[in-house]
């Protein structure tokens, strides 16, 4: 690695020390604008002042904002995160330490998923450019980009679930198997693995399959266009020529060399796909029920729960940045422009 | 002088692109030769069809384009019958090519090393990275660059180097003929000569036959033994070098020689405009294609088309007035330019 790229990379890091403040900062408070607290949203509309008082005392929601603000601050720098207003009040970090797990382990074959998909059947449209089957992807495209994810999600559902229910409709794990099911990592494959837990592992990955293929499905309709977009133009250019005056097969031109230099612009894509990605998941995890941070935030969120809430899209930002500077990394190594 | 050998035979070559306004007859009944080991000039104005022919010669033209008719006869075998597979292996072993852009013409993720080897195995699969590695050193110090260059990716490269990255990539496969198409018209002077005197000790070295497209007439002065003169997609004068520069005989040809600044003619006062635009070839003129500019043109110009004529042995000439024809005696017209 140059010393110019790492002083990039350390910039990056840096950047997203304010870019991430910004927004919890900006979550802090509107939270607090909108209508309802946790006290309400808890104790019922009716209940009395003093009983209201005690819960906000205890909560320190008394305390001035100030001092809840510069509080939750230093909660995220020491990375404690703080405990939770609502449903038990438990420690932040536990219960994202339960849900973040779930979230993954449901975006990695989505996005896998969709990369695969997108990537190679945008590549094949390039390939056939304005032949049938370049139109029928494009069309596939299209309707897959327009279909919201809760419905085809519910699609699914039906149809695998109900009419030919060979996949279960919802959750992570048969609630039988959940009873005796012992969680290290709360990524319920690995697991299962670990324990040599059978039955179980047959029951994650079957519970896995309609949310990210549903999840994966959604994204793929981007990616497709995208690529496709990048590589026509690619294959247009004077390297694909010259490669084709030297004899080598159409077939490597496309595969290897342009699409090689197409997952640049890709790559910068699903780096800011990745935004959108959680977004999905929520929608995902509430369709299907898993229990995620998705639909931890939408719960939350309802029960303004404040420091649950906050803490949450803190771990989100610092996620997209992250995954930002990894894909910065990415580049680096697949565009030698930039690692030299 | 030892009896030349015959390397390719273009024979009524034509080439059209389907466009919008109509077809553009870009290239239309084409013939030349190119012989063993020489050094041929290709050069016309802008639009002329030169990039077509050089990408017809290796059936190279894309849609909307198409090779309308006639024979490239490579080594004695129609290149106009291979299939496929037979095309993709004559790419690359038999001719190779040049571009004009050493900026893009490389794949800008792939080392120069990676693009040797690849080519070579390409198509020769039964060899060995190892070996094709010792080949593609050979033939980058050959090309007077230094070895650590293999491991540079195009954009380390300055433009001279990667064109003769480029060269190499065809050398390496004993390619028969080169085509380089404006390959040092994006260089700097320097270089660029530097280039040309390097595709002349290639040609020396390796007796490869290169077709050299550009319309830098002085290049073409300077490094060709024979020159094909191009007009809106017609061949219209072909000879060796020395007697074309001291005798040009159809029209088109001196009014080109004569816009060009430093090669002598006998009676140049000041630099030569050509009047006139090069035609549309969506609609080209009827007759000899060059007629509506032509200093010299009579009543069948307009008309008739001329033959491609042997005027002296080598020598060919596509204009009425080195042909005899019953229609021909008529007053010369005027033409405004
Ligand atoms: N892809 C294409 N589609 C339509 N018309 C084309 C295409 N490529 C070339 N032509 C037309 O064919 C004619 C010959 O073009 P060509 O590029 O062969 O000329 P050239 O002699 O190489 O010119 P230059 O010196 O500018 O490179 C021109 O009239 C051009 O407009
Ligand atoms: S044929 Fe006629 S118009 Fe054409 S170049 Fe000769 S003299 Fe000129
Ligand atoms: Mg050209």
């Amino acid at each position: 690695m140059s010393s110019s790229l790492r002083r990039f990379l350390i910039t990056r890091i840096l950047l997203t020390i304010p870019m991430v403040l910004i927004l919890v900062t900006l979550i802090f408070f509107v939270m607090r604008v909108l209508p309802g607290d946790p006290i309400r949203s808890q104790l019922g509309p009716r209940v009395s002042e003093e009983q209201a008082n005690v819960l906000r005392e205890r909560l320190g929601l008394n305390r001035p904002l100030y001092v809840q603000y510069f509080d939750f601050l230093w909660d995220m720098v020491t990375l404690d995160f703080g405990t939770a207003l609502t449903q038990g009040e438990r420690p932040i970090k536990d219960e994202l330490g339960e849900r973040l797990p779930a979230t993954i382990e449901l975006t990695i074959p989505a996005i896998t998923i969709t990369a695969l998909l997108g990537i190679l059947s945008g590549a094949f449209a390039a390939k056939n450019r304005k032949k049938p089957i370049d139109y029928a992807i494009r069309l596939m495209s299209i309707a897959i980009y327009s279909i919201p994810i809760f419905f085809m999600g519910l699609l699914f559902q039906i149809v695998f679930s109900v009419r030919i229910p060979i996949l279960p409709l919802s959750g992570r794990m048969d609630t039988l198997l959940l009873t005796q099911f012992e969680s290290i990592t709360n990524f319920y494959v690995i697991d299962s693995i670990l324990t040599g837990n059978w039955p179980a592992l047959k029951s994650a990955i079957g519970h896995l399959i309609m949310p990210s293929i549903t999840l994966g499905l959604a994204l793929t309709g981007v990616f497709v266009r995208l690529t496709r977009v990048n590589m026509i133009e690619m294959l247009q250019s004077d390297f694909i020529t010259a490669g084709r005056a030297r004899g080598i097969p159409e077939r490597r031109l496309v595969y290897k060399h342009a699409l090689r230099n197409t997952f640049i612009p890709i790559l910068t894509l699903l780096g800011l796909q990745f935004a959108i990605l959680l977004a999905g998941a929520v929608l995902t995890e509430t369709t299907f029920s898993w229990p995620g941070v998705g639909r931890y935030l939408v719960d939350r969120i309802e029960l303004r729960d404040y420091t649950a809430v906050q803490a949450t899209i803190a771990v989100f930002a610092l996620f997209v940045a992250a995954i930002s500077l990894l894909m910065d990394i990415l580049y680096a190594f697949i565009d030698p422009r930039i690692r030299y | 002088m030892e009896e030349k050998q015959l390397l390719a035979q273009i024979r009524n070559l034509s080439v059209e692109y389907k466009t919008r306004l109509g077809q553009v007859s870009a290239v239309d009944g084409v013939s030349f030769d190119i012989y063993k080991g020489e050094i041929l000039g290709l050069v016309g104005e802008s639009g002329c069809g030169k990039s077509t022919m050089g990408k017809a010669l290796m059936r190279m033209i894309q849609p909307p384009g198409k090779i309308t008719d006639g024979q490239i006869i490579f080594q004695g075998e129609d290149i106009m019958t291979y299939d496929d597979n037979q095309m993709r292996d004559f790419r690359g072993r038999k001719v190779s090519m040049i571009f004009q852009d050493p900026m893009t013409s490389l794949n800008p993720t792939q080392r120069v090393d990676e693009h040797i080897i690849e080519a070579i195995q390409v198509h020769e699969s039964q060899t060995k990275t190892e070996e094709a590695l010792t080949r593609a050193e050979k033939m980058i110090r050959k090309l007077g660059m230094q070895r650590r260059r293999m491991n540079s990716y195009p954009h380390q490269l300055s433009g001279g180097m990667r064109q003769r990255v480029m060269v190499g990539l065809g050398l390496v496969l004993n390619a028969d003929l080169i085509v380089a198409d404006e390959a040092t018209t994006s260089l700097d002077v320097i270089v660029e000569a530097q280039l040309a005197d390097q595709l002349k000790d290639i040609r020396e070295e390796f007796g490869v036959s290169l077709l050299v497209i550009t319309h830098n007439i002085a290049l073409v002065a300077e490094i060709s033994d024979r020159i094909v003169v191009m007009y809106a997609g017609h061949v219209m004068e072909i000879a060796d070098v020395e007697p074309i520069f001291d005798n040009p005989l159809h029209p088109y040809t001196r009014g080109l020689l004569k816009s060009i600044p430093n090669i002598k003619l006998v009676d140049t006062e000041e630099l030569y405009k050509m009047p006139g635009e090069p035609p549309n070839l969506t609609h080209p003129p009827s007759g000899c294609r060059f007629h509506p500019r032509c200093p010299r043109a009579m009543p069948i110009c307009k008309t008739y088309e001329p033959d491609l004529e042997e005027v002296s042995s080598g020598r060919f000439v596509k204009c009425w007035l080195y042909i005899d024809h019953p229609e021909k005696e008529s007053e010369t017209i005027k033409v405004e330019a």
